[in-house]
């Protein structure tokens, strides 16, 4: 970990000497305990900043968006997937882009260390290589890395950059076990539970929008809950307003959504939303072949069409 | 929208209330043709005539649902014969999707339902028409997306 951030380090710097990119977006140790948080540097002399390891959590591909320069940007594998996504819609140019890879095993879910907590505060994090001790007032306790692992990384199958200008570090194992397999447990279940299940999750929603402002995915001018001209769109804490906020907002994203997580790990609410937008990425892959992030060239599977499309739904 | 609402105390009387998207260029015409042939089916079906089965937003149908309707069904032109080349085709990825996300979030199978008809088939459109009002006979009243008063 020490040695990928000293490269990542000397990277940085060089780039901003070069005069290669104007701005280079990455991590900086954050204020609380087991926190980063993003840096934007602009001076060489600041690259001494940034920090690589498995808390850095945010998906900084949703600051491309605002980047009117050039930009290096340290990148995770699902970051990557993200930028690809940006760069064939035509919301970044690749030129503009230099992307730092860094490959990935995997970072920690800070709500699987609030649910250790309890409440408790946490004032110190100490890491070691497959343990973290997080100490407090009458806390310490000792946690395997593993169990604090995010969902969407342990079965990650792109924890190694797919497109990168310059890779930091050595390559790591990808993730294992069945991808789906959470959404396959719960399509076995039936209609009233999976209704009852995504109501309860839908009512507690708080319509702040979190998710979607944070999507590396979500990008339009005016979001389609923000239409005004009719407000056509149920506006109210209902869970029946909300669950279909959540559901359009999962078409919307579907077949261009790369499970970054970012969307979870924003909710205040601690609504998964991760099964829907998994579910609608299964189907994507079943029906279309097609994979989110991959590649540059594919054209978006919900873009296009083929004569031959599966169309056994229809009567 | 529910002061138009058929809903009556024994369930025996209930009739289910079912919007049909069709297609200006096909359905819309098959429908028209199914009355011009005295076609009978059952007067359960609200139509709503729109440009392509291209147009339709997903949100059209999940909203009917929200306000208390009982099916929905939605029909464009056969593969190839869309009169904008390829509104049906686009369709048939987004309708696809949006089926499974709906039958995944718990609505029930068969409550939103899809077909091809073309300005020709009067007589399909007839039987299609019964078939889909039967199934959403069978599954009652929706309870999915509705706003209880």
């Amino acid at each position: 970990m020490q040695e990928s951030e000293k490269e990542l380090r000397e990277v940085a710097k060089k780039l901003l000497l070069e005069k290669k990119v104007d701005l280079i977006i990455g991590y900086e140790e954050g204020t609380l305990p087991l926190r980063t948080r993003p840096i934007f540097i602009r001076e060489a002399d600041e690259t001494k900043k940034l920090v690589w390891n498995f808390r850095c959590e945010n998906n900084l591909c949703f600051y491309l968006k605002m980047a009117k320069e050039r930009v290096g940007i340290v990148a995770k594998g699902c970051d990557i997937r993200s930028i690809i996504g940006l760069i064939k819609e035509r919301q970044i140019k690749r030129e503009n882009i230099f992307i730092i890879g860094v490959p990935c095993s995997g970072i920690i879910d800070r709500k699987k260390i609030e649910d250790i907590l309890e409440g408790r505060e946490l004032l110190e994090g100490i890491e070691s290589d497959s343990q973290i001790i997080l100490k407090g007032e009458g806390l310490e306790e000792k946690v395997d890395k593993d169990k604090l692992v995010h969902a969407s990384c342990k079965s990650c199958k792109y924890r190694n950059p797919v497109l990168y200008d310059t890779l930091i570090g050595k390559e790591v194992s990808q993730g294992e076990g069945e991808e789906y397999s959470d959404v396959e447990e719960f399509a076995s279940k039936s209609d009233n539970e999976r209704w009852a299940y995504f109501n309860d999750e839908a009512s507690r929603c708080i319509r702040c929008y979190a998710c979607r402002n944070v999507c590396p995915a979500c990008y339009c001018p005016q979001c389609f809950v923000d239409q005004s001209l009719p407000t056509w769109f149920g506006r109210t804490l209902h869970p029946s307003d909300t669950l279909i906020f959540h559901i359009i907002r999962t078409l919307h994203i579907a077949g261009r959504c790369v499970d970054c997580g970012a969307c979870s790990r924003v909710c205040p609410m601690n609504i998964e939303l991760r099964m829907l937008n998994k579910k609608a990425e299964k189907d994507v892959k079943e029906l279309y072949h097609y994979e989110a992030g991959i590649s540059l060239e594919e054209l978006p599977p919900m873009a296009t069409f083929k004569m031959d499309d599966p169309q056994e739904f229809i009567k | 929208m529910e002061g138009n609402r058929i809903v009556s105390k024994e369930k025996s009387e209930w009739k289910p209330r079912i919007i049909a998207f069709l297609c200006n260029w096909c359905s819309y015409a098959g429908a028209d043709l199914a009355g011009i042939g005295r076609l009978q089916y059952p007067p359960n079906v609200r139509i709503i005539r729109v440009p392509c089965s291209g147009r339709i937003n997903p949100y059209f149908i999940i909203k009917s649902l929200q306000h208390g309707v009982d099916g929905v069904l939605v029909s464009g032109c056969h593969p190839g014969d869309c009169h904008y080349i390829s509104g049906n085709l686009v369709a048939r990825r987004r309708f696809a999707i949006l089926k499974r996300i709906l039958e995944f979030a718990g609505v029930e199978k068969g409550r939103v339902q899809f077909t091809w008809i073309s300005a020709a088939e009067g007589e399909r459109f007839s039987q299609v028409i019964k078939e889909v009002t039967q199934e959403i006979k069978a599954l009652g009243p929706n309870k999915r997306f509705v706003k209880e008063a």
